[in-house]
Parts: C-alpha cells; sequence; structure tokens
C-alpha cells in the first residue's frame, strides 16, 4: 500500500502571515509538505521558526493565508462550523503544558473528548478505563493533574488525544517540559502506539534526539522556510543546510571549532565514513587497513541508533600505503565515505 | 446586664437580622444569576477571545464601569421609579433588592470575567482541538476551571452586599444598619449601636469563612 496516495496530510503552498501595526509578518513561506499514512513526522526547528504554526495549520487551529491543506485527499482549508469540529476529533493533539483540565480527575479528562462527541456513559465508561490501561495509569483515575508528576500527566494527555480514536496526533513540543528519562518513556510509547494502531504522527521539536529516536521523516525549518526535509537518516547523518548541521552538531554534543581544532594537530587525509545497518558491525576497518597498507587514527566517532537502525560515523586521519584503494574498498562495502581535508 | 442593654428590644433586632438576611440572600442570589451571563460575555467578547466582538465589550464595559461608579446611595434614590415598577414598592426587604442588584451585578460581572482570564489559554486551545463548540468550552471547561476564582468574587460580592444592605436603610429599607442608624445614631443608644455593628461584623466573618471553605474544596491546584 502506497502511504502517499493519498498522503494523511498533504501541504500545497501554504503560507501564513499577518499584519502586526503596519508591518507584514511572514510566519511561514509558502511551503509543500506531504505527510505519509502510518508515518511518524518531525518537524524541527528554533523558537519563531514557524513550526507552532505548521502544526496548528494542520486541526485548523491557526488559519492558513493561501494554499491548500489535504487531509486523507480531502481539502480542509475552509472547513467551519460542524464539519470543522468532525475533523478536529479525528486528530488528537498533546501539548508541552499538558493542558489538562485541573478541576476534572484523570478519569474525568480523558473523558472530556468523548462527552464532546456525545457518547452514552456506559461506552465512556469501557473507552476511559481502556485508554488508562494501555497508557498505565489505571490506578490514578481518580487523581487531580495536581498529585501527578510531569510524566503522568503527559500520559493523560495521549490518554485524551486518543479517545475518539483519531488517525492522527499532533505533538506540540510533548516532551520539552520533561527530564530525560520521562521523555525516553513518552517517546516509547508513541512509537507503540505509531506500531498498534497505525496511528500517523506529526511532532515538532527542538531537539534533534527527539527526531532521532522516533521520527521516520523529518522537515526543517528556519525562519519560516522549509529547509531541508528527508528521511531522519539522510538528514541526520547527511545535513545539507546550516541550521540542520547546528540541530546535528548539538545533538551529538560536539563542538565545531574544537573539531576543527584537533584536526589541525594531525597529518593525513581526513574522512568521515558513515556506516547504517549491518555495515555497522562489519570489522570493516581492520581488513581494508590491512588489504591497503593505509594506517588510521580515529578522530572522532559514536554508534548509535536512528530509530530501530543502528549506524555508526567515525572521522579518521589516513596516512601512508594506498589510500585510493581504501576509498574503494569502503565504499564498496556501502559505507558512506566523505572528504574532510 | 439588664441595664447595659437597656434600650435593646430583642424582637426587634430579630426582625432586622432577619431582613439583612433576607435582603442578602435575595440580592445576591440575583446578583449572581445576572452577573455570571454578563461576566461571562465581557470575557468572550474580549480581545483575542473566542467571540471576539469590540464594539460589543466596549458597550458592555460601558455600562459595567457607568453602573460601578455612581456611589451606591445615589443609586438607592435614582432607582426608586424603576424599583416601584419592578415590584411594586420602594420599600421593605422587596424593596431593596433591586437597587442591591443593579449595584452589585456589574462588579461580580467583573470578578468573573477576571476569574475567566485566569483560566490558562491552552485549555482553550486543548478544547477546541477536541471539537469542542464554544457553549461546550464555556460550560466543560471554562466555568469549572474558574470556579474557584467565581466563589471567591461571589464572597467579596457577598460582603459588599452586608455593606450595601446598611445603607438600604436610607429608603426605608429595614435591617440591621437601618437600625443602627435610626436608634444608634440618631437617639443616641449606644447599647443598639454595639448589639448591631456585633451581629454584622459575625455575618461578615461568616460569610468569608463560608467562602473560603468552598473555594478551597473546589480548589485542584
Amino acid at each position: 500500500m502506497d502511504v502517499y496516495n493519498p498522503p494523511m496530510i498533504a501541504f500545497e503552498a501554504i503560507h501564513k502571515h499577518y499584519r502586526v501595526g503596519a508591518a507584514e509578518v511572514r510566519a511561514l513561506q509558502p511551503l509543500d509538505l506531504r505527510i505519509g499514512r502510518g508515518e511518524v513526522f518531525g518537524v524541527i526547528g528554533h523558537s519563531g521558526a514557524g513550526k507552532s504554526t505548521l502544526l496548528r495549520m494542520i486541526n485548523l487551529l491557526e488559519r492558513p493565508s493561501g494554499g491548500r491543506l489535504l487531509i486523507d485527499g480531502v481539502d480542509v482549508t475552509r472547513l467551519d462550523g460542524d464539519a470543522l469540529r468532525a475533523l478536529r476529533r479525528r486528530i488528537g493533539m498533546i501539548f508541552q503544558h499538558f493542558n489538562l483540565l485541573a478541576a476534572k480527575t484523570v478519569a474525568q479528562n480523558v473523558a472530556f473528548p468523548l462527552r464532546l462527541a456525545g457518547r452514552t456513559r456506559a461506552e465512556i465508561a469501557r473507552r476511559v478505563d481502556e485508554l488508562l490501561e494501555r497508557v498505565g495509569l489505571a490506578a490514578h483515575a481518580a487523581k487531580y493533574p495536581a498529585q501527578l508528576s510531569g510524566g503522568q500527566k503527559q500520559r493523560v494527555g495521549i490518554a485524551r488525544a486518543l479517545a475518539c480514536g483519531p488517525d492522527i496526533l499532533l505533538c506540540d513540543e510533548a516532551t520539552s517540559a520533561l527530564d530525560p528519562e520521562t521523555t525516553a518513556s513518552v517517546l516509547q510509547l508513541l512509537a507503540e502506539l505509531n506500531r498498534e494502531l497505525g496511528l500517523t504522527i506529526v511532532l515538532i521539536t527542538h531537539e534533534m534526539d527527539v527526531v532521532r529516536r522516533v521520527c521516520d521523516r523529518v522537515a526543517v525549518l528556519d525562519a519560516g522556510q522549509l529547509v531541508e526535509s528527508g528521511t531522519v537518516a539522510d538528514v541526520f547523518l547527511h545535513p545539507r543546510h546550516p541550521t540542520t548541521r547546528r540541530f546535528v552538531l548539538e545533538a551529538e554534543h560536539v563542538d565545531e571549532r574544537e573539531q576543527r581544532a584537533d584536526r589541525a594537530q594531525v597529518s593525513g587525509r581526513v574522512v568521515r565514513l558513515t556506516f547504517r545497518g549491518q555495515a555497522t558491525y562489519a570489522p570493516l576497518l581492520g581488513r581494508v587497513a590491512r588489504a591497503s597498507g593505509v594506517d588510521y587514527s580515529i578522530l572522532g566517532g559514536r554508534i548509535d541508533r536512528i530509530k530501530d537502525t543502528p549506524y555508526g560515523q567515525l572521522t579518521l586521519a589516513l596516512v601512508g600505503g594506498d589510500i585510493e584503494s581504501a576509498l574503494h574498498a569502503f565504499a564498496a562495502a556501502d559505507v558512506h565515505v566523505e572528504e574532510l581535508g | 446586664m439588664d441595664e447595659m442593654f437597656a434600650n435593646i428590644d430583642w424582637a426587634e433586632i430579630g426582625q432586622a437580622s432577619l431582613d439583612t438576611l433576607l435582603m442578602l440572600g435575595g440580592s445576591l442570589a440575583a446578583s449572581i444569576a445576572l452577573g455570571l451571563p454578563l461576566g461571562v460575555l465581557l470575557f468572550l467578547t474580549g480581545k483575542r477571545q473566542l467571540l471576539e466582538q469590540p464594539a460589543v465589550y466596549a458597550t458592555l464595559s460601558f455600562v459595567v464601569n457607568v453602573l460601578r461608579s455612581v456611589p451606591f446611595i445615589i443609586l438607592l434614590i435614582v432607582m426608586i421609579p424603576f424599583t416601584v415598577l419592578l415590584v411594586g414598592t420602594s420599600l421593605g426587604v422587596a424593596g431593596a433588592i433591586p437597587p442591591l442588584v443593579v449595584g452589585t451585578a456589574p462588579f461580580f460581572a467583573r470578578l468573573v470575567e477576571t476569574a475567566l482570564r485566569e483560566v490558562d489559554r491552552g485549555i482553550i486551545e486543548a478544547s477546541q482541538a477536541m471539537g469542542a463548540s464554544t457553549r461546550q468550552i464555556v460550560f466543560g471547561a471554562l466555568l469549572p476551571e474558574a470556579l474557584p476564582g467565581i466563589l471567591a468574587g461571589a464572597t467579596v460580592t457577598a460582603i459588599a452586599l452586608v455593606s450595601y444592605t446598611a445603607m438600604a436603610g436610607v429608603i426605608g429599607a429595614g435591617g440591621l444598619g437601618d437600625l443602627a442608624v435610626r436608634f444608634g445614631y440618631q437617639r443616641f443608644q449606644t447599647d443598639v449601636m454595639v448589639v448591631t455593628v456585633v451581629l454584622l461584623l459575625v455575618l461578615v466573618q461568616v460569610l468569608q469563612m463560608l467562602g473560603d471553605r468552598l473555594v478551597a474544596h473546589f480548589s485542584r491546584r
């Protein structure tokens, strides 16, 4: 099945601008974007880059100034009244600050969207139990949000967002207010829900690490402009735009200036090797070194995962022997070679 | 003991207390009934709110400000013809309630508006994202979330009403305040003054305590 035919969400020349006094602020330049069915799609950008505007257009909390927005092949740009509310019930949303109703218990919070949709009492009770069970909060049903930890509050938010059985889940910086451990568990829950329910997830974040852990594809926004998009592995391992590069370096805790200073200390040709998938675990380096007589020193590197795919990235200085044949041998083993000079 | 309270007619004190409580109860109920919708409307039509209507907001806001800026003693007198039209008399408990309501409903409406503004905007956004209509947002989310603030506002309003009921004696409303003025002040019966003031003080204390309890009961933060 082609998940892009029709895509779950399609932006066609969508843009947003508004007036502040005499000045026109361009929040979002015209952009095209297709998000596939069942995909986890990340939008990364600094604050003010327009990612929040982009996300809120999907459920029309923000109206585009022009262009078309298609949900499941249907133009929804001009929906209003009941039709708009019906659309919104198909799209769940979770928030950085959870936005739970403080005066309602956990169970009542989860029941709220079901009540809005006019479900029967029995139906609501059953569904709430089911959802709280799924997010691991069955024991906390009668508590109020103020009695929960941040991670638990976000789980209530997720249960509430899923109540009406949506096709799409929008995540507005959903883990930005959480500590790293809680972030990991919430991301894992999102990944599970994506797999179990075939849920299409769109998340916005300013942390590349969030994108790396759960997303299939990513778009990079900078000052209202879409500067780069593609599979997370492509964007993460071979960033082209300076903004993207900064996000990647941030995620790897690498300081670009230090790295350049380190390289100045060594002689030889400096290359970066990128291994993906099974190549990551192959004993390639020693074999190539022996065959080509090239010596190497390791300047930097990391081995990690992008979603479920392992990858490795090594920066080497190569000296002596037949460097060209060594580079060929790497390329032949499906290793991406980049000369850093 | 008897000498100390020589001028006190306890039956009269009892009747006056009852009148004060009736005026307070009646006008508080009516002020809430009128002020709550007015406050919600002020909030909704305000800037960047769900039903933003600058003209409606400006008009409502102006009327509320005018009513709040008229000194209550003047309002009592100005209202007399209207009161007669409305309840048939300008005297007694019934005659006091219309001016009391007109004096406090706009005040309570402002307090409701403020309480609603204190609700996190994120809650409105989340409700909209769930497909809630404006009506559902108001009754399902906004009012329950603002309930502690609204109850605190009702308490302040009730206490303001106690002092207004005392003033209403001027137009022949009866009640404890009236007793204090007619006997305690005009006839120099200090003992009547002391007893009525103590009773009013107790009433205010009880109202504040009740209000605080209700607010605490509905606060989940």
